[in-house]
């Protein structure tokens, strides 16, 4: 058999826009058509097709050790690129499986699904670029159709306002990245990586590439919703439609660090840029981060805000795996970080799902409202139970893997300072988490509530990503091996 | 592979019981207990003990060990397996959840199906626990456990169900916490001489003296921190006093087939891993500081017996009992001889059955009178004798009467330990003492509670107990009195076990 043509490796990216395309066609033929099951169905089918072909170019191995270049070293597809392909299309699939019945009476659904599809194909982009100007433009290709997708609801005064504030940070932060950009392109003449890095050796203008690296520093930081960033990202979850709450917070974040990896691994490199010790600003970002998210979990009396919180705590986990390099186990610690994503994009999914299936029963978004509904709703309150138990750290799930193994090697680099505050914030998150616990199955319920419809794609989402939660456990052998592959071909 | 059989049956009785319509829930939940209850009676049939050498590198029964997570130096692996000091632990666990499950079925009364799946659960996190040979696997048993017995009080619980769950929550999870350095020290300090977190190599490292200085404090510091991390971490576990307080609210609160579990088998996680971590793999320091570590057990003793003795409610006397029995576990592990250990793990099983029992009856007394306060009762012989009859025979076991199961346990620890270190003479007399009051608060209670002329406060009419509710009496009865005519069911496959810890047969 002829060997495939390199083009290939993009096919996750290539399925995502090809089915965009299908939707727009589908609204062209049939307008206003508001048959949910074919767009729906549709878009499902685009996001497994790009699940599987990013799984099926991983394991055929075309993709291993450097990767794959393509157009003059713009994209590169390699264990990285595919691994986060594999997240991006997990998470979309779980999206478009609960919006189904979240959109049920909803118009222009078709450029809902072709939005979504557009979004996490730009986030399969981000995870190959290769150049500062590729990740620039799938960044605000995957930026533009979220600011859309937050303002579906255009009759909801909350999701327009969430919309509203979600633009004018995020323009501003693409204003400093690109930004930052320009400055290190005046620094070292070059936007690859690889050019970046070689020119960044001995350039006299130390100081002007340091702001230039906090500017890029910035701009993921507020794709990652991590602290001083942040301030968007509890509105606009909020405000949001709850499946696309789910999607900005679990794939919209990986998106956000997978280019953070490979700037700060290829472009400069902690090895690399001696001068400027960005190493020690994510230490402090990852530390802040953690703390000022759990702290405003704790204080929440909104489910949704709650969560929105707790993914900003969750971001300042997986920033460790920025913040613990240099130690001597880059790769794992990187590897791990990349798990923990992994895992997250499931369990946070998951929970932001239960509360969109709590909104469409018309329960309501406080911890009161939440009261007594696992007498109502077993199986769901069961799957919700999973969730916040993954995403405290407790073995329900396999979020007390990816955490255990993160921490530990946070300690293995010699960093375990880091892990003590991450281990402190996680017996932190217990409290918040273990208050939806306690309130679902708890409290008494309201006897007012009937639950009459369980919709079928809600439940199905919900359960499926609690299903792959718990089976990740055994299956998480599987999951660090290509992250830690993936993470070592940077180095 | 029976061992992952016994915990997916478990899970996946869980799963079909979590899925069942309420009013076949009960029933469903026993008939699904009874499949890991049938395996782990066929593991104990097949069970071969005599190499069983948890240290010097005998195959454990009933081994697997396969590669599940390679990361370098933290590679995990799933290694289970049992020896004589698991087994009986397993078989305690499957008996006491499937007793437990009938207990349930005249209390509860609503949301069945998710009660009895926590309850199965629970189970195949108890014999995770038992089970397991890698550290990491460990900890998610442990762990796990947490979860259903949280959920359990706070869902079906009594009125102060909230405060008794996150206590026990809390306290447990920080106690872990505390563990975790202990241990987690440990490993970094055997540095490159260990590769993975297989328990048995971990023991065999330290017992050779292979620990060496981690971040600028000694092997002999290290040791010493490590072991009160994990004295601390297990004796949480285990409620030795002063860390004991979360246990008599989260008995008294628990439906009683959950304090049937609790009681019986979790509190047994706590004894178990203090034997497992600190006193096989840092013998050293347990003959260093012998008198310490006795001085918590014989406190335990006398302090829980008294605060036994000054009870009225007739489930906080039995939740309190369980202390002064705790306390005699605490010893016989302290003593470090062959007699102090056999017999510190046979009262792991003894104390599980015979509190296991007691609250039982209680639980069945509770739903016949609405009370459960010594002074609101008195005469219930008359009208419960069966109850009445299993509950005069649970409190002989606790006081050590010939013939019951309670007997062979503490005799051995008394006999181990009277003569192991400087000064255990005495502290083996005092904790005799509290024998005297073990049986001061029982009789105390037995009287006021199950004699005289037949009186209930506010009711003259007792509800009948049903078959159901007498039948887990019935059968734990049984089997205390089968264990103490009949110790060496268990005792012959302790002593196998034991015996090479102390380097020697027994």
């Amino acid at each position: 058999m002829a060997p495939l043509p390199d083009w290939v490796g993009l096919a996750p990216a290539l399925a995502l826009t090809f089915t965009a395309l299908v939707v727009f066609v589908i609204d062209t033929v049939k307008p206003r058509s508001n048959d949910r099951a074919l767009l729906a169905g549709t878009t499902l089918l685009g996001t497994v097709a790009a699940l599987a072909a990013a799984g099926a170019v991983l394991v055929s191995g075309m993709a291993s050790g450097e990767g794959l270049t393509l157009f003059g070293g713009q994209l590169v597809v390699d264990g990285m690129s595919l691994f986060f392909s594999v997240i991006f299309a997990s998470v979309a699939a779980l999206v478009t499986l609960a919006s189904y019945d979240y959109l049920a009476g909803q118009s222009e659904q078709a450029e809902y699904y072709a939005l979504v599809l557009l979004a996490t194909a730009g986030m399969c982009l981000l995870a190959s670029s290769a150049s500062l100007a590729t990740a620039f433009v799938s960044f605000e290709l995957l930026s533009l159709a979220s600011y859309a997708l937050v303002a579906f609801l255009k009759d909801n005064e909350g999701s327009v306002e969430a919309s509203l504030k979600y633009f004018l940070v995020g323009a501003v932060s693409s204003a400093i990245l690109l930004y930052g950009i320009s400055l290190i392109y005046g620094v070292t003449g070059g936007l690859l990586f690889d050019t970046v890095a070689e020119n960044v050796v001995d350039t006299p203008h130390t100081g002007l590439l340091g702001v230039g690296v906090l500017m890029v520093l910035g701009g993921f930081a507020f794709k990652t919703a991590s602290v001083p960033f942040h301030f968007w990202a509890p509105e606009a979850y909020e405000g949001a439609p709850t499946p696309i709450s789910a999607f900005l917070s679990s794939g919209s974040k990986a998106a956000g660090f997978v280019v953070a990896f490979r700037v700060f691994t290829v472009a400069f490199g902690f090895d690399i840029l001696t001068d400027v010790d960005w190493v020690l600003a994510f230490q402090v970002l990852a530390v802040v981060t953690m703390t000022v998210g759990n702290f405003a979990a704790a204080t929440q009396e909104n489910v949704k805000r709650m969560l929105a919180y707790s993914s900003v705590g969750q971001a300042g986990y997986v920033l460790i795996a920025l913040a613990a390099l240099g130690g001597g186990s880059d790769a794992l610690v990187l590897g791990m970080g990349m798990s923990h994503l992994l895992v997250y994009g499931f369990m946070n999914t998951g929970a932001f799902l239960f509360v969109a299936l709590a909104e469409r029963w018309g329960v309501g978004r406080t911890f009161e409202d939440y009261a007594g509904l696992g007498s109502k709703a077993p199986v769901a309150c069961a799957a919700m139970t999973v969730f916040m138990l993954s995403l405290a750290g407790i073995p329900l799930g396999a979020g007390f893997f990816s955490k255990y193994f993160l921490f530990g090697a946070a300690v293995d680099a010699g960093y375990w300072w880091l892990a003590a505050v991450g281990v402190v914030n996680s017996a932190l998150s217990l409290y918040y988490y273990t208050r939806v616990l306690r309130a679902i199955w708890g409290g008494d319920a309201n006897e007012s509530l009937r639950i009459e419809s369980y919709p079928v794609g809600l439940y199905t989402a919900v359960v499926a990503a609690a299903v792959v939660t718990v089976l990740l456990i055994p299956a998480f052998g599987f999951v660090t091996g290509p992250a830690v592959d993936a993470a070592s071909a940077l180095f | 592979m029976l061992i992952e059989l016994l915990i997916a049956l478990c899970l996946l009785g869980a799963l079909v019981v979590f899925l069942l319509p309420d009013e076949y829930a009960p029933f469903g939940g026993f008939v699904a207990s009874l499949f890991p209850l049938v395996t782990s009676f066929v593991l104990w049939y097949g069970f071969d003990g005599s190499g069983n050498a948890f240290l010097q590198g005998g195959q454990l029964a009933y081994e697997t060990n396969v590669e599940w997570i390679s990361l370098g130096q933290y590679a995990v692996n799933w290694h289970v397996g049992l020896d004589g000091i698991s087994m009986p632990l397993v078989v305690l666990s499957t008996v006491l959840t499937s007793l437990a499950i009938v207990t349930g079925w005249t209390p509860i009364d609503r949301q069945r199906s998710g009660f009895y799946a926590l309850l199965l659960f629970l189970e195949a996190g108890l014999i995770g626990v038992f089970s397991t040979l890698d550290f990491f696997a460990f900890l998610v048993f442990w762990e796990a456990v947490l979860v259903p017995v949280y959920l359990l009080i706070t869902v079906w619980g009594g009125p102060r169900r909230e405060y008794a769950a996150i206590k026990f929550f809390v306290y447990t999870n920080i106690a872990t916490l505390v563990m975790f350095i202990g241990f987690t020290a440990l490993v970094f300090g055997l540095g490159d001489s260990v590769t993975s977190l297989d328990l048995p190599a971990i023991t065999q490292a330290l017992r050779a003296g292979e620990l060496g200085a981690l971040g600028g404090v000694g092997a002999g510091p290290l040791r010493l921190a490590a072991f009160a991390a994990m004295f601390f971490g297990f004796g949480m576990k285990m409620a030795v006093v002063p860390f004991h307080t979360w246990l008599p609210d989260a008995y008294t609160e628990s439906p009683t087939p959950v304090t049937v579990v609790l009681a019986g088998v979790v509190t047994k996680m706590g004894t178990y891993a203090m034997l497992r971590f600190n006193f096989t793999m840092l013998p050293d320091i347990v003959e260093q500081y012998a008198q310490v570590i006795a001085l918590f057990a014989v406190v335990t003793v006398i302090y829980g017996a008294l605060l036994a003795l000054s009870q009225h409610d007739l489930k906080r006397i039995v939740a309190y009992s369980s202390l002064p029995s705790m306390g005699f576990v605490l010893l016989g592990l302290v003593a470090y001889t062959p007699y102090g250990l056999s017999g510190a793990t046979f009262q792991m099983v003894s104390h599980g059955l015979l509190s296991g029992l007691l609250f039982a009856c209680v639980g069945v007394i509770y739903s016949a009178t609405g009370t459960r306060m010594v002074g609101d009762m008195a005469g219930l012989a008359d009208r419960m004798p069966v109850t009445a009859a299993a509950f005069v025979a649970g409190c002989f076991g606790y006081m050590g009467l010939p013939f019951m199961s309670g007997f062979m346990g503490e005799y051995f620890i008394f006999q181990g330990a009277f003569d192991s270190f400087p000064g255990s003479p005495i502290f083996t007399a005092v904790a005799m003492f509290g024998i005297v009051l073990v049986a001061g608060y029982l009789l105390f209670a037995m009287q006021r509670a199950l004699f005289g002329e037949f009186r209930v406060d506010g009711d003259s009419t007792v509800r009948r107990a049903a078959v159901h509710d007498l039948a887990p009496l019935v059968v734990l009865v049984a089997c205390v009195i089968v264990l103490g005519s009949a110790p060496s069911l268990v005792f012959s496959m302790i002593a196998d076990a034991v015996g090479p810890l102390l380097g020697g047969g027994l």
